[in-house]
């Protein structure tokens, strides 16, 4: 039961560039996905089924729709007199010049937050992996192995991301590590799940400022890997990077080929902002395949193979499929969507006709009428 | 400066509804669900609030666990405040003795120091088990208007039900003159909706009278309306022409969740404007699988359906397997139906599983006389065992042995 104990920093922008077309008007944590949850609902409330109850949320820029979203953090039992959660908006260090351009600013300028938490354990999560993990177990095996930082890993196809780390391991020591990985390759990459003492990551964020470095995962994790005991936790359940929209786009549909049983497990239930909308509505001649479906959605028409967000609407007669539909979309009668992205408030007119391919899916962006 | 609350509501919500069977066996008839994912006092709370009436007191008696529990602070109903906000108000010991609320009236009687901490200037009462979508403000500006003792909501009925109700016969200037309490002929088609606004300091008044008098049943219908009529207070009568329904019985229950599928009906409940609001449950979207054939439904969040569905109200967390039927049916939360199993005409509770192949109610068409149809209700957690048969009109609360 180490988790009270642990102070949890989400990074709420990391990798924004990589999902531009959605991230435009947001940050990657107020991404939506899954039909009612943004990502870093998953991040949130991982923290809080594992007992984390102490949360600062680091943000950089567009982050009014996060903070629309997080609110007081009530949604998640976080709005509290004792620890709770706290948006950590951009802050200007002393000759930086501006807002952060990195983690490890980031985490510089937070650090009187992380000093005065008061906390033994720091946990560092990004928003961009979808996972519904008990990160008490990976804290308690960190104090159990005596490990000076524990990186959460997982076995596969390496994203391309920016100063993505790749290990080697022997046994579960970290002994080498890549920083940035191009090209299709298989491997243990980092899930960019962190943990270490809030002791010693003050030390190292202020020596590594003090020194000047700018590279989180080059100066502070691939540098020390012999001088500490950087221990790899092998993540064997349900984690998914988001790296481009591309993969957005297939971790998404992947939730309607059974994947939706793995990430929503009964007794980890993912908590979000409520809207107190209705339940979803088919009418008399709806035709619904495969597709998972928020509240608040009418469907008249035909839907197949598609994700719907709350609220969204098909009129009579429409043909969605194999597609996202985000919040409050209207697909008017007789228009015909396939392998498309459609942001939220989307109006697309009667018989209008828009296609994509499953390996290049089309994004149409917020509050546009096509 | 504390804002002044110029009127407060009280909720009446201490009744059984014991036409309800065993739906209200453990809970209270304003904790029933209704509508995929709301309770029956979902309506009235949101009603209040979207009325701008920040203080409301809920009045509990029977079976109150679980409606205190899910009115909480009152947080989902935006009535979590530090001055106001909703109270659960239920009987409690005083000098005199203990006294369980004898009637409508005497539970406001029992509360009157409550009412007085606020000091209102006017008091609505409420039943926390009607459906329906009421700006409360209007009627209070009309009051306020008529200058009225009490003001009472009015909704014209079939004159085929007008014998279920308690009726009015109202002047052309709004004014009551006379009450006739469920008569057996009725002359008036104008009915009371059970949702009155009283001038406090009259209200305040006669319920001290009422209580007073040996002979009073402590009933607002019964004994203060008609004291106060009798002793000519200012009582005008509030028309409202929308949906309104007192789901006081099985049969009506089914009906008014199948009323959300009917296009026609006038209670849309994904108006922004005038929302209701839930506690809501945390569960993802509802996933609807290749083989599922899903119509003319409502279905609630976290539901896993395989099956096929038609006319029907599914709650949260329902799992419908492959090969099951459900149809003109209302399932509460967490209940499963698993293959091959058919449920018909009936309301399942929270938590039941209805087992493979069951066959669960009728279809009025499959019976002699519709006197012998009615809908079919399984309690909670109750379990039918594979291959049961549950008639039509039956009501069951304990478990069903399957064949084997």
């Amino acid at each position: 039961m180490a988790a009270p104990n642990v102070l949890g920093i989400i990074y709420s922008n990391v990798y924004d560039d990589c999902l531009s077309e959605l991230t435009s008007v947001r940050t990657m944590g107020s991404v939506p996905f899954a039909g009612r949850y943004r990502l870093i609902d998953f991040v949130l409330s991982s923290m809080v089924n594992s007992g984390i109850a102490k949360v600062g949320i680091s943000t950089k820029a567009n982050y009014q729709s996060l903070m629309d979203h997080i609110g007081s953090g009530k949604s998640w039992d976080l709005s509290r007199k004792r620890d709770g959660l706290t948006i950590l908006p951009p802050f200007n260090l002393t000759g930086s010049g501006g807002v952060y351009k990195n983690r490890l600013e980031a985490l510089g300028g937070m650090l009187s937050y992380i000093a005065d938490s008061g906390k033994d354990y720091v946990l560092l999560s990004d928003c961009n992996v979808v996972c519904n993990l008990d990160y008490e177990a990976i804290v308690d095996e960190h104090i159990k192995s005596g490990a000076d930082i524990t990186v959460a890993y997982k076995r596969g196809m390496v994203p391309k991301l920016e100063n993505i780390m790749t290990f080697a391991l022997d046994g579960d020591r970290i002994t080498n590590v890549t920083v940035g990985q191009a090209g299709d390759t298989a491997g243990d990459y980092s899930l960019n799940i962190i943990v270490m003492s809030r002791i010693l990551l003050e030390r190292l964020v202020s020596s590594a400022q003090g020194q000047g470095y700018d590279n989180f995962e080059r100066d502070i994790i691939a540098k020390n890997v012999s001088s500490l005991y950087i221990r790899g936790h092998k993540i064997d359940t349900y984690a998914k990077t988001v790296e481009s929209l591309q993969s957005y786009y297939d971790i998404s549909m992947g939730l309607l080929t059974g994947e939706y049983k793995e990430l929503f497990a009964k007794d980890h239930p993912v908590y979000t902002k409520v809207r107190d909308d209705m339940p979803a509505i088919y009418g008399v001649c709806a035709d619904a395949k495969n597709s998972l479906v928020a509240d608040g959605c009418i469907i008249k028409g035909t839907v197949e193979n598609c994700i719907l967000f709350r609220g969204v609407q098909i009129a009579e007669g429409a043909v969605v499929k194999n597609s996202i539909i985000m919040q409050d979309s209207f697909i008017s009668s007789g228009a015909k969507i396939n392998c498309a992205i459609l942001d939220k408030n989307v109006v697309i007119k009667p018989g209008r006709e828009l296609s994509g391919a499953e390996s290049y899916p089309i994004y149409i962006g917020k509050n546009i009428t096509v | 400066m504390v804002k002044k609350t110029e009127c407060l509501a009280m909720l009446l919500a201490g009744g059984q509804g014991s036409r309800l069977g065993i739906l209200t066996k453990n809970i209270a008839k304003p904790a029933v669900p209704y509508g995929g994912k709301y309770r029956i006092i979902d309506f009235p709370l949101s009603n209040c609030i979207n009325s701008g009436i920040e203080t409301v007191g809920v009045l509990t008696q029977y079976q109150p666990l679980e409606l205190n529990d899910y009115i909480g602070n009152g947080g989902p109903w935006d009535l979590d405040r530090s001055y106001g906000g909703v109270h659960i108000l239920s009987p409690y010991q005083q000098i005199k003795g203990t006294e369980w609320y004898k009637g409508t009236a005497n539970a406001i009687y029992q509360n009157i120091n409550f009412i007085d901490r606020y000091n209102p200037e006017y008091v609505a009462v409420l039943s926390g088990d009607h459906i329906y979508k009421m700006d409360y403000n209007k009627m209070l500006e009309y009051h306020k208007a008529k200058d009225a003792a009490c003001t009472i909501a009015m909704l014209e009925v079939p004159w085929e039900e007008a014998s279920r109700f308690g009726l009015m016969f109202v002047n052309d200037d709004g004014s009551i003159s006379e009450f006739e309490e469920k008569p057996k002929n009725p002359k008036s088609n104008k009915a009371s909706m059970g949702v009155y606004i009283f001038t406090w300091s009259k209200l305040r008044q006669y319920l001290i009278d009422d209580e007073n008098n040996p002979d009073s049943g402590n009933d607002f219908g019964h004994d203060v309306i008609p004291a106060m009529h009798s002793k000519g207070e200012r009582m005008f009568a509030f028309k409202f022409d929308g949906y309104w329904k007192d789901v006081g019985t099985i049969d009506s229950l089914w009906e008014a969740n199948l009323d959300l599928l009917n296009p026609k009906v006038d209670l849309d409940l994904s108006d922004d404007s005038w929302r209701i609001y839930s506690r809501n449950p945390i569960a993802p979207p509802h996933f609807i699988s290749a083989k599922a054939k899903v119509e003319n439904s409502m279905v609630g969040e976290g539901c896993y359906i395989e099956g096929d569905v038609d006319y029907s109200i599914l709650f949260s967390n329902v799992t419908i397997e492959e090969g099951a039927t459900v149809r003109y049916s209302i399932i509460m939360p967490g209940t499963t139906v698993k293959a091959g199993a058919v449920v018909e005409y009936a309301i399942v509770a929270e938590n039941a599983v209805i087992d493979e192949k069951a066959h669960v109610g009728e279809s009025p068409e499959e019976i002699a006389s519709l006197d012998a149809w009615g809908v079919t209700v399984i309690g909670e957690k109750v379990t039918i065992g594979k291959g049961a048969t549950v008639k039509a009109k039956e009501m069951v609360d304990t478990d069903v042995k399957g064949e084997e």
